[in-house]
């Protein structure tokens, strides 16, 4: 099965709807968004709407921090982060806010589990940085495979699993639309990038591609039109840091 | 199912095993036959049960990774691979030829044969990093000459740079062979394409003395000492090895990576064209150096010790400091497409960090013997040419060791341009084209012919406007 999976979206339309073009170029089964549909963004509202349509015809959707937020209010975000988020409160309908209310915080599907940030305590948004935080994670699941976001970083850490478990953990930077092979004997925490802010000083949109029968995975990267989502952002009067960082991709 | 079951007849998925070929502590290697294959198989089975090495599994893993994914005449032809959770194993490939390891004898070999066999294994190198993957145990064991090239195998510690590397990362155990290991990869640095040069070196030294340049030590502090110790030159076991090889052979064995040749093709260059071979002091060397050399060396081998390791490999690493070839037309001077050529041959370059450059021009033959062979000045057609490219050169203010000039006398100079670029497996081509006319339509150009049929870029340089109906080579 082919499994397309996306996350952090952030209110970025332009993006968004360039990765589900390049999503159904490439042809998979079902698609997985792993959740921070709002935030940042200037088109909170449409982008919730193109998710939740998404999810009615079979899509998975996980809640993220910034989802979580638009009820639970801003504390522990950033400055522009909790700006941004008061701004978007206001831009949702109440369709759109108990749409996000709803969405689950994690999913397991056989031993693949998908989350936002970390399978450990997954509500208090730990970042996956480096092997220690991987650690945690795989300390929490019993999956093989974990799938999250939340960083706008792409990585893949991995270690050997069962009897030939060594406590060591490898760090990879994938590369742009390569397939990566995943290996029966190893466990993996595969970290997605991100749709509508990415932040690995590549600004185009990423999405990722799972393979399940030829256990393969690619983390694709999309061209979008980065000048509309900044002006958008711009003309929202946001601060200006939000839409500047679309353009460096950090 | 354990290793011991296997014996000649079993069938492994459809894979009938015919004799063991070899046995190690990483596993047996047998020659096989399946009906749906029609050429001689081998089956890899690695020992898997009660106290196998983690290293055997992660280097099995490894080669299957890297078999399925590189391809052309200087690999095995990958065939199959058993589940690594049920009953591992790999086949590819039987290639027919011989080992170079069973061709090395206690004395040295004549230097001919050395830089033969480096030709063949550098040229498997290019293509082998061309195509993103450093081998990292190269060793004569593992290089088969065969009648299509130099044919490299087991690749179980190989690096590919756009996938993840499961052997190295965290250690700082030396992986690889202890004659042939790269000073870097004794202190776990495994993203160099340099460290297959380093050990190409130690393999032409090997040949070239008899003995490997630092013995082949068992212990890991053994291994080390090639981070601070400089071997014996060549010259001083084997007097018979011109200066150029003991050069180039030193130029691998450099300590520091960024000293030895930017990239195979850069080796292989040299070994095709002696002449061209700019002696340094490595040609020079008689004894092991001294004082200086000695401690210069011991504080390169700290450095490269206390250097922060890349974890990542950067993008466009391997197929770094290409060949750029530059093909000019002086039979009319340096005409004004000449000058037009050197401009852009000077944007190629300052695009590509450490690009080396050839500089060729044509000398047109004639069957009959009544073309002039001297110019005005009496000096032969061939030297004044080279005089001129030369000083067409001049300009770009290129080092010595980064430029070699050469000029082709042939009949044809389209076929002689390409069989030049394919012998070097030149990476990228500028040249000229005159106009367009109706003549140069009817017959072909030089430029067009290369630009069909050259297996690389190629960059054609026309002046603007240039539309006559001249010709010219």
């Amino acid at each position: 099965m082919r499994s397309a999976i996306i996350t952090d979206i952030h209110g970025n339309l332009e993006a968004l709807n360039a990765v589900l073009d390049d999503i159904e170029e490439a042809g998979v089964d079902r698609i997985v968004c792993l959740g921070d549909i709002v935030g940042y963004g200037a088109d909170p509202q449409a982008c919730v709407e193109v998710i939740s349509g998404l999810v009615d015809k079979g899509a998975i959707c996980i809640r993220g921090n910034h989802d979580d937020a638009v009820a639970a209010g801003v504390s522990g975000m950033s400055e522009s982060a909790a700006k941004a988020m008061s701004w978007t409160q206001g831009q949702l309908d109440s369709t759109a806010r108990t749409f996000l209310a709803r969405l689950p915080i994690a999913e397991m599907d056989g031993d693949v589990l998908f989350v936002h940030a970390s399978a450990n305590d997954p509500q208090s948004w730990n970042y996956m940085l480096d092997p220690s935080d991987a650690f945690a994670s795989w300390a929490a699941t019993d999956a093989r495979l974990t799938f999250c976001g939340h960083t706008h970083v792409p990585a893949l850490f991995h270690t050997l699993s069962g009897a030939l478990y060594t406590g060591k953990t490898l760090t990879f930077r994938p590369q742009p639309d390569v397939e990566v092979p995943l290996a029966p004997i190893r466990r993996y925490l595969a970290v997605i990038g991100s749709v509508g802010q990415p932040r690995d000083g590549n600004p185009s949109a990423c999405w990722g591609l799972y393979d399940s029968d030829k256990s393969t995975l690619a983390w694709m990267r999309v061209p979008y039109d980065i000048d509309a989502a900044a002006d958008k952002i711009k003309a929202a009067g946001l601060p200006d840091r939000l839409w500047m960082r679309l353009k460096a991709g950090k | 199912m354990g290793p011991m079951s296997l014996l000649p007849g079993t069938v492994l998925d459809g894979f009938v095993l015919e004799e063991k070929i070899a046995v190690g502590g990483m596993g047996s290697i047998w020659r096989a036959n399946h009906p749906d294959w029609p050429f001689p198989l081998v089956l890899k089975s690695p020992f898997l049960g009660a106290g196998a090495d983690v290293s055997t599994i992660v280097g099995y893993e490894t080669e299957e990774m890297i078999l399925k994914r590189v391809e052309g005449k200087h690999v095995p032809r990958f065939v199959a691979a058993g589940d690594l959770r049920i009953r591992p194993y790999l086949v590819m490939e039987f290639v027919e030829g011989t080992v170079l390891q069973s061709m090395l004898e206690d004395t040295a070999k004549p230097y001919a044969e050395v830089v033969k066999v480096g030709i063949q294994v550098a040229a498997a190198l290019e293509n082998l990093h061309r195509q993103g993957v450093i081998h990292l145990d190269l060793k004569p064991g593992n290089i088969i000459l065969a009648k299509r090239g130099a044919v490299l195998i087991d690749f179980g510690l190989a690096r590919h740079e756009r996938l993840p590397d499961l052997l190295g990362e965290e250690s700082d155990i030396p992986m690889g062979s202890a004659a042939t290991i790269a000073p870097e990869q004794c202190v776990g640095e495994r993203s160099r394409p340099e460290s297959d040069i380093y050990a190409l070196g130690c393999i032409l030294y090997r040949m070239a003395t008899g003995d490997y340049p630092h013995g082949e030590p068992t212990s890991v502090a053994g291994q080390k000492r090639r981070l601070y110790s400089l071997p014996q030159p060549p010259r001083a076991i084997n007097a018979k090895i011109p200066k150029w090889l003991q050069e180039i052979i030193l130029r691998c064995l450099e300590i520091d990576p960024d000293q030895r040749y930017r990239s195979a093709g850069q080796l292989l260059f040299d070994l095709n064209h002696p002449d061209q071979v700019i002696l340094t002091d490595r040609a020079e060397r008689e004894g092991k150096g001294g004082l200086f050399r000695r401690l210069g060396a011991w504080m390169l081998g700290r450095s490269v010790k206390q250097r922060p390791l890349t974890r990542m490999v950067p993008t466009r690493r391997v197929s770094a400091a290409p060949l750029v070839v530059v093909a000019v037309d002086l039979a009319r001077g340096a005409d004004p497409l000449a000058q037009e050529v050197r401009l852009h041959l000077r944007r190629v370059l300052s695009m590509e960090e450490g690009a080396r450059l050839a500089c060729l021009t044509v000398l047109k033959t004639k069957l009959h013997g009544n073309a002039p062979t001297h110019d005005s000045h009496g000096r032969t057609m061939y030297l004044s040419r080279l005089v001129a490219l030369k000083d067409w050169a001049q300009p770009l203010e290129l080092p010595d060791d980064r430029v070699s000039y050469h000029v082709l006398e042939a009949l044809d100079p389209a076929s002689a341009l390409l069989d030049y670029i394919r012998l070097n497996q030149v990476d990228h081509v500028v040249m000229g084209a005159r106009g367009v006319g109706a003549l140069r339509r009817h017959l072909g150009s030089v430029s067009s012919a290369v630009v069909a049929e050259a297996p690389c870029s190629v960059t054609v340089v026309r002046l603007k406007g240039a539309g006559g109906a001249e010709e010219g080579a």
